[in-house]
């Protein structure tokens, strides 16, 4: 039975974090036109540039590598493919030195580039320049992050590449893929008229049914699970407990209300993360109780969770900034402001409140600057401001209704805070 | 795993979901993993635990030891190749070879896992390199998973461009019961554990409602507890005295809290070092003062009047300066306006304002009362105070007509001024 669900848990791991390709219907469509190209090219010797523009997580590099995958068994010449990413060349020379290393010229020797810059560029379009769109092996350039190769100086590697694209001689096809919608407009004019214009734009218009359909086939293990009959038997057990699951009304409320924040395939994926890893001998199926667990992390207010474990006395001292900032309509405070608020208070109210004395209530304040909960104004710090650290400017980062939330969900809060909260003035 | 659990109390739930989340050896896991909680909840802890007691492939790396690109990449290679010596590596291409070729050598079909600490400081290096890592999964091909802690959460860390989300997850803090489990689960060999859990029930329920950290109260606890045993160790009271134990300890614990956060340098070495004690005694904490102590800065007659001129200068409006150092100024006429005014004497709550060097010298004048003639040796004495950060030099214009602002706090003023018999407060304007 172990092997079973050991079985089960390598193939929906492999659907959520590896690079299983089954599960993508959001971008069969699009595989098309990008087959057709890059046929065009490798058959007729066409050179080509094209641009895949869609927002993270909507399925560019897989359907790149889908595609790929496909045509390379179906061509009739062998596509030299030369991957260049933008996190990773972060420099036109460090581009320029790999993408000899991956095509393997002359002046490399096992992984090391000779030559300068200047050098290895003139090599490049040299060896580019050499063949005919007959002869030559095609060469499919694709370029991750497209946004970001923009950014290097002069665009040097932008304008070769496309250079040669429209000169017509190696074939070659650029392809760029981004989640920047106005690309166009970063690259230089000399550039962008080198350009074709062509862009391919991944746009997901699921509606909510399909979303509920995506969640079904991710979880629905297929005929190919089948080893023995073991298998067999969960096989069917599983999949009809995945049926019950997608029509349970709960169920379908949470993928809904993840639908109408991100339509993208990663959101659905982030919800099914937890009810996959739960599995093991003690609990073999996705049960509702799962997915609400799951959405309850994935929904939570954030800065909700900070505020629920900061002390007593940081909770005054933000209570404090709250009124502050309403008396003075959004003017930055200082400490000393914050530190006379807070005196006003507890001498109300001694009993509740330890007479907490200056320094450790600066410490309190401090430790809020880290949480990041409020922020000095400035940015720049001169000695000056250094030295007067109390007398900061600083403005708060929390909204009254998160800070209200809190307060009400804060464990053991004394109900005077909470009055002193509610209340306009000191 | 039984074993991680009994080692690490109040944690189980966090234990489940990492192992569940990392699975077997082999087994693909989120490409990105990000952990937030407070400081002292137990993150580095509970991860550390479940990679070693699980006997995963990890590095660990620290983002404030690592403050460079290139630190951080090769404390990363170093750490995972077999080779002995440095590892030179400049960027993120050869990182990702590097990575990729170490790994490969290994031939390992487990994941491997990056963690790495305190990594909001990633956010202020290279704007390329957090959403880099954040795909490193992606980008060397091999089954990784990087895992980031901090306290912040996730949306502090959102830059311009779209970044990957990693999968997030949230370590809460301790409850009251929790942290006494923690608490005595941490309590020195010997003792008796019902015991140590009466005493620091008792301790909680004096800190907790101040304060939360882990760290801290541990601290606390551990200092005062031979404090709380001497009655039973010199065996005038037993274990169930509780009154007595408890009218003992308290004079100590509200003394700790008077010193809530500020770890002196006496506490927990009050009975090691007896003539430590007695400087220690010289220092009176109990006030809380923010001075570096007064007893230490011996300043010059005169420069105690030029700071104590400076401090009236940067927490006076100069229109009231008429009112104080004029002789036969004459009353000041109540107008609206001025009544208006009044009210809102604040300026010790806005902070010391900028003042240029004629006005601060015209008051020192005046305030003085003998006749001092300016010399060279006078105007060094400023820049003397400047030098040990009591004034502040401002803006651009040093020679033709320099500004200054006055940095110290009012205990630390009246202090000095006491010692010279001047009467700061009366030409104060915010007390009149």
């Amino acid at each position: 039975m172990n092997q079973v669900l050991l079985d089960v848990q390598s193939v929906l791991r492999n659907r959520l974090f590896g690079n299983e390709t089954k599960c993508r219907p959001d971008i069969e469509k699009f595989q098309q036109d990008l087959k057709d190209l890059i046929t065009r090219s490798v058959e007729y010797g066409e050179s080509n540039s094209l641009l895949v523009i869609g927002s993270k997580g909507s399925g560019k590099t897989t359907l790149l590598r889908t595609t790929v995958d496909l045509l390379q068994k179906k061509l009739s010449k062998t596509l030299i493919i030369v991957r260049l990413n933008g996190y990773m060349q972060t420099d036109d020379r460090i581009a320029l030195a790999e993408i000899t290393r991956q095509l393997h010229l002359e002046n490399t020797l096992g992984d090391k580039v000779f030559g300068s810059f200047s050098e290895t560029l003139q090599f490049l379009l040299e060896a580019l320049r050499g063949g005919s769109s007959h002869s030559s092996q095609p060469i499919l350039f694709i370029l991750e992050e497209f946004d970001l190769f923009t950014q290097h100086k002069n665009q040097t590697l932008l304008y070769n590449l496309f250079d040669l694209a429209m000169a017509g001689l190696t074939p070659l096809v650029v392809v760029g893929l981004t989640c920047r919608l106005d690309v166009i407009e970063l690259m230089e004019k000399r550039v962008k008229s080198r350009f074709s214009h062509r862009q391919l734009y991944i746009c997901n218009q699921w509606t909510a049914e399909n979303y509920l359909q995506a969640f079904s086939d991710m979880l629905l293990l297929d005929a190919g699970f089948c080893k023995t009959t073991k298998h067999k038997s969960f096989l069917e057990r599983w999949n009809s407990n995945v049926v019950e699951l997608s029509n349970n009304a709960s169920v379908q409320d949470i993928l809904k209300r993840q639908f109408s924040i991100s339509k993208e395939m990663p959101s659905l994926q982030c919800l099914l993360v937890q009810p996959i890893c739960k599995l093991n001998v003690n609990h073999q199926f996705i049960t509702a109780a799962d997915i609400a667990d799951s959405a309850r992390n994935v929904f939570s207010d954030p800065k909700a969770n900070i505020l629920h474990g900061v002390s007593v006395l940081e909770l005054c001292l933000i209570i404090a900034m709250n009124h502050l900032t309403n008396i003075y309509a959004g003017e930055s405070f200082n400490f000393h402001m914050v530190y006379n608020e807070f005196l006003k208070f507890t001498q109300k109210k001694l009993h509740i409140l330890q007479k907490h004395n200056k320094p450790v209530v600066l410490k309190a304040f401090e430790h809020l600057m880290e949480l990041e909960l409020i922020k000095p104004k400035e940015t720049t710090l001169s000695l000056a401001s250094k030295l007067l650290k109390e007398y900061q400017p600083t403005i708060l980062l929390l909204e009254e209704q998160q800070l209200k939330e809190a307060v009400y969900r804060y464990p053991g809060c004394p109900t005077e805070l909470q009055q002193w909260l509610e209340s306009s003035t000191v | 795993e039984n074993m991680a659990k009994n080692s690490l109390p109040a944690r189980n739930r966090q234990i489940e979901q990492l192992t569940n989340l990392f699975g077997e050896k082999h087994h693909h896991t989120v490409e990105s993993l990000y952990i937030y909680g407070h400081t002292g909840s137990g993150k580095s802890c509970v991860l550390n635990h479940v990679l070693v007691g699980n006997d995963l492939f990890h590095v660990v790396v620290n983002c404030i030891e690592c403050y460079t690109t290139n630190l951080l990449f090769s404390t990363i290679l170093e750490a995972l190749s077999f080779e002995e010596g440095r590892i030179r590596c400049d960027n993120m291409n050869d990182f990702v070879r590097c990575l990729r070729k170490i790994v490969e050598e290994r031939e390992v079909e487990e994941t491997l896992y990056i963690v790495f600490e305190n990594c909001e400081r990633l956010r202020d290096k290279d704007p390329i390199l957090l959403p880099a890592l954040l795909n490193l999964k992606e980008l060397t091909g091999l089954n990784l998973c990087a895992i980031f802690v901090s306290e912040l959460p996730w949306e502090k860390f959102y830059n311009g461009t779209a970044i990957r989300d990693p999968y997030v997850m949230f370590f809460p803090d301790y409850s009251k019961d929790e942290l006494v489990e923690v608490l005595c689960h941490l309590r020195p060999q010997e003792t008796d554990l019902e015991f140590y859990k009466q005493y620091v029930g008792l301790v909680l329920s004096m800190f907790f409602f101040a304060f939360r950290d882990l760290r801290e109260l541990r601290h606390l606890v551990e200092i005062n507890f031979s404090f709380y045993e001497q009655p039973i160790v010199d065996g005038k009271l037993t274990k169930d005295d509780k009154h007595k134990l408890w009218k003992n300890i308290e004079p100590h614990l509200t003394s700790s809290l008077q010193k809530l956060l500020m770890r002196e340098a006496c506490n927990g070495r009050q009975s090691n070092e007896p003539e430590l004690t007695e400087s220690i005694k010289a220092y009176d904490l109990s006030k809380g003062n923010t001075v570096k102590s007064q007893n230490l800065v011996e300043l010059p007659f005169y420069s105690k009047f030029l700071l104590i001129s400076s401090y009236i200068a940067s927490y006076n409006p100069s229109s009231t300066d008429r009112r104080f150092f004029l002789k036969h100024a004459g009353r000041m006429r109540k107008t609206a306006r001025s009544m208006k005014k009044d009210d809102h004497k604040n300026c010790h709550l806005r902070g010391p304002h900028s003042f240029p060097l004629d006005r601060m010298m015209a008051i020192f004048y005046s305030i003085v009362d003998e006749v001092v003639p300016p010399s060279a040796g006078l105007f060094s004495q400023i820049s003397s105070l400047v030098s040990l950060h009591l004034l502040a030099q401002l803006g651009q214009d040093q020679l033709d007509m320099p500004k200054y602002k006055c940095t110290v706090s009012l205990d630390f003023i009246t202090a000095i001024s006491k010692t010279v018999n001047f009467d700061v407060i009366r030409y104060l304007y915010d007390f009149v």
